[in-house]
């Protein structure tokens, strides 16, 4: 089977089990008492932030390889990664505006999740702009390695800066998707999303692997 | 003084060298001839350090300190004098500005070169002619034994070109390896001393260039390197 | 070790030579800084919210931007006629040079800060005469946090397209630590509270600095050599 066949066969499987990770979150999950319906937003959200963190991880550390062996190949995979990363960036960065704006009337929170998700998708993007502003395919990998590696030890003191501002300006009472102590079906439901969504990030990369220098080869 | 050995470099699946083998002597000057895209400037490149190649090893003996190199920019700052320019890049080169070695070569250099009332002129404001002569200068200040140059008569009119020829020669008849990289077979033969041909990353022609004059060299070329 | 810190400060010195020389940055950066505190100077209505408030935020914009002009000038002499390609052959070792620009850029900015704080305080009549050195240290650790990694990649977008407007885009994720906790220090000291209370804060930027200087120490041959 060739890398594509087998990147379109784990996406979809992984589709089809997403489909059934929303069902049983919906129908066979209990409601969490106090935040009701709302709550089950957090089986995508949680999720959906692991795999961007996963991206970034994995870039960053793709980057790191390419520069100590200079094999194209960790640059292709860096890149998947980082489209990857950039698409579920973008799922959390709406979902969850949109969802918020729905059950609790504001459109942003300075949640932990949210908030490093966001400056996520600046780093996606940034990465992202900067491969398609350098045509030589030498410059263009050594460049978004730097980048990658610099994204990926920049990661910690967001967190750590998102942490400080929110001991020190602790949010408003607003209620946001969080864990809830745990009814052993609330935490399978959960673990199952965390699997599907790391099978569909490992399915999406395979893909965008394959199809690999398809968009970028120069002219 | 300077070898390479079985020199490759490659990125993915473009190969710019593929098996470059060669030594030089003092006083020898090595002419390579080849199209664009042949690799030459790649060569250069990673005999002056600039890259590392993916296979084979190549050497000069002093290292960095021993390299100078001259191509169509003049590596100048605009805003500095030229003598500015001159003690900045000497420094670098472990070369103190302020030394007594420095001074002398300093003003041996500009002498040859005609630039001694320019010393204090900013660089910006020099003529093409002048700015090329004052390359040279700061390419030559911190006396290097090894010269590499790259297309460095592009953009010259005959008389800076046929100054810079003489300069060489004086250059190699102390004692100097000289590398010189074209595309333009007329400009190196009457310097060098060994030539080559280069194509796709190799050398398909490389020897001693004996008697042969400019036309018998170019002939040579053109049916190592057809279509060049 | 000695000679890498000699080269770095060799380079330092030709690059605030050429600054001086030429003088265009440094007046268009000062001149820029000025201009964006007379905005806010004039943009604000001192009944509704007490300066205090704004002044951090204000502080740190302008400084910013300070940041940027000063970034953006860094690899632009030696684009010119190639010598960075000098630079490169020349027996210097990589750190040497990024040590060089980086300390290059640090002045140039401390100048245009320097100005921008005097002006900020003779425009908002904030005083900060008693908490000067705490609030030189923080802008002075802040600051090195955005040159450091602006310098790193002011060397990659040299070469690429649009680069501008590429540096601020690239940059804009990690001005956010030293930005937020440059802020949130300033608004501390300038409503006179004690420094214990900012000591995370203040590690937290320290860190940032140690860290990210090293690591486009490191980084920073990939961006040059090949």
């Amino acid at each position: 089977m060739t890398l594509a066949q087998r990147g379109r066969w784990i996406t979809g499987v992984a589709l089809l089990l997403l489909a059934g990770v929303y069902v049983r979150a919906l129908v066979f999950t209990p409601e969490e008492i106090h935040q009701g319906l709302a709550q089950k937003i957090f089986y995508v959200h949680a999720p959906a932030a692991w795999s961007a963190m996963l991206s970034m991880g994995l870039v960053g550390l793709s980057s790191i390889l390419f520069l100590l062996v200079k094999d194209p190949r960790y640059d292709r995979f860096a890149a998947a990664s980082a489209e990857v990363g950039t698409a579920f960036s973008v799922v959390m960065l709406t979902t969850g505006p949109i969802w918020g704006k729905t059950i609790w009337g504001t459109w942003w929170t300075w949640d932990a999740r949210l908030t490093l998700t966001l400056f996520l998708f600046f780093l996606f993007l940034g990465y992202l702009l900067l491969r398609g502003a350098v045509t030589e395919p030498g410059l263009r990998a050594r460049y978004s390695a730097v980048l990658g590696i610099c994204g990926l030890v920049l990661l910690p003191f967001i967190h750590l800066s998102v942490y400080l501002f929110r001991t020190l300006h602790p949010a408003p009472i607003v209620l946001k998707p969080s864990a809830p102590s745990l009814p052993p079906e609330m935490l399978v439901t959960l673990l199952c999303s965390f699997g599907v969504f790391t099978l569909l990030y490992v399915g999406f990369v395979t893909l965008r692997y394959a199809i690999g220098d398809g968009g970028e080869r120069d002219a | 003084m300077l070898w390479a050995e079985d020199l490759g470099h490659r990125y993915g699946a473009v190969r710019a060298l593929d098996g470059i083998s060669f030594s030089l002597t003092p006083g020898q000057t090595l002419a390579i001839f080849g199209p664009n895209g042949a690799g030459k400037t790649t060569l250069l490149k990673v005999l002056a350090g600039l890259l590392h190649p993916s296979r084979g090893r190549a050497h000069i003996e002093g290292g960095r300190h021993a390299v100078g190199w001259i191509g169509h920019q003049s590596q100048l700052y605009g805003h500095l004098s030229v003598l500015e320019n001159l003690r900045f890049w000497a420094s670098l080169y472990d070369v103190d500005p302020e030394g007594a070695v420095f001074a002398r070569r300093a003003t041996d250099l500009l002498g040859r070169l005609g630039l001694e009332a320019l010393e204090h002129r900013l660089v910006r404001v020099l003529s093409r002619g002048q700015l090329q002569r004052a390359a040279i200068a700061r390419a030559l200040i911190h006396d290097p034994r090894v010269l590499l140059l790259d297309e460095p008569f592009t953009g010259l009119d005959r008389v800076a070109a046929g100054e810079l020829r003489r300069l060489l020669a004086e250059e190699a008849a102390e004692g100097r390896v000289t590398v010189l990289v074209t595309h333009n077979v007329e400009e190196g033969v009457e310097l060098a001393t060994e030539i080559a041909f280069m194509r796709g990353g190799r050398f398909v022609q490389l020897g001693a260039r004996g008697g042969r004059d400019a036309a018998a060299v170019a002939a040579a070329y053109r049916e190592a390197v057809p279509g060049a | 070790m000695r000679k890498t810190l000699r080269h770095a400060w060799i380079v330092a010195r030709k690059d605030l030579l050429l600054e001086f020389r030429s003088r265009t940055a440094i007046l268009s950066a000062v001149v820029f800084t000025a201009l964006v505190l007379v905005i806010f100077e004039f943009g604000r209505d001192p009944t509704a919210i007490a300066t205090l408030d704004l002044a951090p935020s204000i502080l740190w914009v302008t400084f910013s931007f300070a940041a940027m002009l000063g970034l953006n000038r860094a690899f632009q002499a030696e684009l010119e006629n190639q010598a960075l390609d000098g630079l490169l052959l020349a027996p210097v070792s990589r750190i040497s040079l990024y040590w060089g620009k980086l300390l290059a850029n640090l002045a140039f900015v401390a100048v245009v800060e320097t100005v921008g704080l005097l002006l900020f305080t003779l425009f908002f009549n904030v005083p900060v005469g008693h908490i000067l050195l705490p609030l030189v240290g923080v802008i002075a650790l802040a600051t090195t946090g955005f040159i450091a990694v602006g310098t790193l990649f002011s060397a990659m977008v040299i070469r690429t397209r649009f680069a501008e407007l590429m540096l601020p885009v690239l940059l804009l994720p990690f001005l956010i630590p030293p930005l937020v906790g440059a802020v949130q220090v300033t608004a501390k000291l300038l409503a006179g509270r004690p420094l214990s209370e900012v000591g995370g804060w203040l590690r937290l930027l320290l860190a940032y600095d140690i860290v990210f200087v090293s690591l486009a120490s490191i980084l920073f041959p990939s961006t040059v050599t090949e």
